[in-house]
């Protein structure tokens, strides 16, 4: 089957082991004289010459405070340009302004790790021409450096530039800390442009160098620091969320990888946050210390950094301004790339994960997850870096309510395979922990203990009795976005809601 | 049936997203209350929901108790007409005295119930008449000292050290073990005081509280783990039984460990000790102490 819009030579995902496809080389930039500075957008876009069919990347290490990629689109607009292609890292509800460019047939196309709000809502309404392509946080970079996708120009939002181009995110007064996401659109696009409300003299330490930059804009503003903050930055209150990330340090605890120099990530939200708490509970009565934590950093694992319970964190973005600030003043907070992160043709971390503690919106009896779409099928999220990590982590942990609001996490079938059964190991409820059948030596590790350990069919049952059976959700043949796995095979299709 | 009852968490009547979980916050027993956290333009919604909870799922490895509403309110009745039938373990008498014991206690023998009564002392004249209250019916397994109530029927402040209540503990402890029963301390109220919590239901474990009453499931592990033995309590108490099992073997009256003379009650104590370790599973069948 061809899919409109979408590559010719595609394959459908099939679980493997492999690790790499190729070697990849960094190129150089262009421009590398001293004269990068622009007037503003307009004036660069006249340079450029952007034209139908281009392809535009941003980051999104400004979250749902980011103003540069709506400043940059409008302009783009008012030049009467057709059928782009945006290869935006994650799109935030921020990003609303975009909806009408969609409509208008300005964009008709996006590739993205994560997208949730207005954005989310039109492609779910099949309102873009052409599918959306739902990639991995490691996929990105892969799709970029193997020429899958050109970039014609990749806007950078920059909280600190000097003329030379070189960046720091950490630094100014709408720092975002680590900016992993934009390297290798810096290292590859045909023209990489740094926008930047700070542009100083000088730029130490720089997280992209100015080599890789070919033009520089001053604006007023970049976006609102404040609004970087994911998920929640507090740990939860809700005693069920309590339970289950405490058995989930239970879980790392009994799971025979918990000794010292043990690696972990978690994410920001509540029961995430909780984990890394009871966790570090744990840490302090068996006397055991990590090596690393990595991915989006909170001002939690920062403590845990402070406390001396890991010796570094590997930071691709920061969650919060605590974490911000870390980046800036601790050398052992260390800004890395999404190459550097996630992606399978790099030495990337987390293959070297012991411990990954992840969410999901459904779960099925095979241990595939959704954290794409809503229990009603409508786009709200998206990978990010959940398959990665899941496929590299050691033990792979679930955490999730049984039922939200009488709607069940364990389906029969999830509505969209966003990361694979393969690559999960366990799920913790609060009514129990179901284990993959794959991992018998967990299973047998887990008998020695009083952990509530049952099947995932045991759960569901439970849960079915409870909240009974949703009726499933039916969809029309309209294919409106292809998720990707992250070594670029074809996980799952979604579809117009019928 | 939960019968260690070292938590004893209340749930509101009319919450039936918390009823839903009821048991999945690791207390022994659960509450579902029908009296103070209702409203009483919800009595009878809380007590549908009740009777449609009880009917539609098991509750587990639990204590399934309910405050009703106390004797003399219009909805005492009502609550009985509704909770006796029930497939619960124990009603818990709000304002106990004689009288209010004796009714229930008819009541429910009229239907030849089992359900048990656990009685709440928290007027100044039920801490009076404690012993007389708890001896009124055999059904009586235990009381609750209800500390906020008490308080306000003492006309004094309720704090956080807990003077105020001193007396009232003591007097209830001593009339609950001298009858061989199960003595509940009163709620910690500050949600937010985990320390507080903590120094509050050591000291209750220390004046010989069997277990505490909470108000908010974030407790519970704090409350439980309080009145769980710890592996070297645990330890000890083994190698107190097993010295004691030779020494009866070798016809000698009494021994020692550690150069500590060990006599009738330590042997009861550690016998006490290792029974709620297995009821808690934290002893395997070889005797070694269990990961939990």
């Amino acid at each position: 089957m061809q899919i409109d819009g979408y590559k010719k030579n595609y394959k459908m995902y099939s679980y493997s082991k492999v690790i790499k496809d190729q070697v990849i080389l960094k190129p150089t930039k262009k421009n590398n004289s001293l004269n990068k500075l622009r007037k503003n957008i307009s004036n660069l876009l006249d340079e450029l010459t952007i034209k139908d069919g281009s392809v535009i990347s941003f980051h999104h290490h400004m979250r749902n405070g980011d103003y540069v990629l709506n400043m940059v689109m409008e302009e783009i607009a008012k030049r009467n340009v057709k059928d782009l292609t945006l290869f935006a890292s994650s799109i935030f509800p921020c990003h609303e302004p975009l909806v009408k460019l969609i409509k208008e047939g300005v964009v008709t196309q996006i590739y993205s790790a994560y997208i949730s709000g207005p954005v989310a809502e039109a492609i779910s309404q099949g309102l873009m021409k052409k599918p959306v392509v739902m990639h991995t946080h490691g996929g990105r970079p892969r799709i970029i450096e193997s020429s899958e996708i050109k970039i014609d120009v990749a806007f950078i939002a920059a909280p600190s530039c000097d003329y030379r181009g070189n960046i720091n995110g950490s630094l100014g007064k709408n720092a975002c800390g680590a900016i992993g996401y934009a390297v290798t659109d810096a290292w590859f696009a045909k023209n990489t442009v740094a926008i930047t409300d700070n542009f100083v003299i000088s730029v130490d330490k720089p997280h992209i160098e100015g080599k890789y930059i070919d033009y520089i804009i001053k604006v007023d503003s970049i976006g609102e620091a404040s609004k970087i903050v994911s998920g929640t930055t507090k740990i939860t209150r809700n005693p069920i969320g309590l339970k289950i990330a405490r058995l989930a340090a239970e879980v790392i605890k009994y799971s025979g990888y918990f000794k010292n120099g043990f690696s972990f990530q978690t994410g920001a939200g509540g029961i995430s946050l909780a984990v890394a708490h009871y966790l570090k509970e744990i840490m302090k009565e068996e006397n055991v210390k990590g090596s690393f934590a990595s991915g989006g950093i909170t001002g939690y694992l920062v403590d845990m950094l402070k406390e001396g319970l890991f010796e570094r964190l590997y930071d691709v973005q920061c969650f919060d301004l605590d974490a911000v600030q870390s980046i800036r003043e601790n050398e052992a907070h260390i800004p890395i790339s999404a190459s550097k992160y996630a992606n399978i043709n790099d030495d990337c971390i987390v293959n070297d994960l012991d411990y990954v503690i992840l969410g999901a919106t459904e779960i099925d009896l095979d241990f595939n997850v959704n954290v794409t779409t809503s229990s009603t099928g409508e786009i709200m999220g998206g990978s990010g870096g959940h398959s990665d990590t899941a496929y590299g982590s050691k033990v792979t942990i679930i955490v999730s309510q049984l039922f939200n609001a009488r709607i069940p996490v364990i389906k029969e079938h999830v509505i969209c395979k966003t990361t694979p059964g393969e690559t999960v190991d366990v799920l913790v409820t609060e009514r129990g922990i179901a284990i993959n059948p794959r991992r018998r030596d967990l299973i047998e590790r887990f008998r020695q203990t009083n952990l509530p350990i049952m099947t995932i069919q045991e759960l569901k049952k439970i849960s079915d009795n409870l909240v009974g059976i949703p009726e499933e959700v039916e969809f029309t043949n309209k294919i409106v976005g292809i998720v990707e796995y992250r070594d670029g095979t074809i996980i799952d299709l979604l579809y117009k809601r019928g | 049936m939960n019968e260690l009852r070292r938590s004893l968490l209340f749930i509101p009547g009319n919450n039936p997203g918390m009823l839903q979980n009821a048991d999945v916050f690791d207390a022994d027993s659960i509450i579902i209350d029908l009296e103070d956290s209702v409203s009483l333009d919800e009595k009878d919604a809380a007590r549908i929901l009740l009777k449609e909870l009880v009917n539609a799922i098991i509750f587990k490895n639990i204590e399934l108790i309910v405050r009703i509403n106390p004797f003399d309110s219009e909805d005492y009745q009502k609550d009985i007409e509704v909770v006796k039938n029930l497939n619960i373990d124990t009603i818990l008498l709000p304002k106990a005295d004689i009288q209010s014991v004796k009714d229930l206690d008819n009541k429910l023998t009229e239907i030849n119930s089992e359900i048990k009564i656990l009685v709440l002392i928290e007027t100044a004249f039920g801490v009076e008449k404690v012993f007389d209250i708890l001896e009124t019916s055999d059904r009586c397994i235990g009381l609750m000292l209800g500390g906020e109530d008490l308080c306000v029927d003492l006309t004094c402040e309720r704090t956080k050290s807990g003077e105020e209540i001193f007396y009232a503990r003591t007097r209830l402890l001593n009339a609950a073990h001298a009858l061989k029963l199960k003595a509940i301390d009163t709620p910690f109220t500050n949600t937010n005081d985990e320390a507080g919590l903590i120094e509050d239901t050591n000291f209750a474990k220390k004046l010989g509280f069997t277990g505490k009453a909470s108000i908010n499931p974030r407790q519970i592990t704090s409350i439980n783990k309080c009145f769980t033995p710890t592996i070297q309590e645990i330890n000890h108490s083994m190698r107190i039984l097993n010295a004691n099992k030779q020494a009866l073997k070798e016809g000698k009256g009494v021994f020692a460990i550690d150069g500590k003379m060990v006599d009738l009650p330590i042997i009861k104590r550690a016998e006490k000790t290792i029974v709620v370790a297995q009821k808690l599973g934290l002893i395997k069948n070889s005797g070694e102490y269990h990961a939990n």
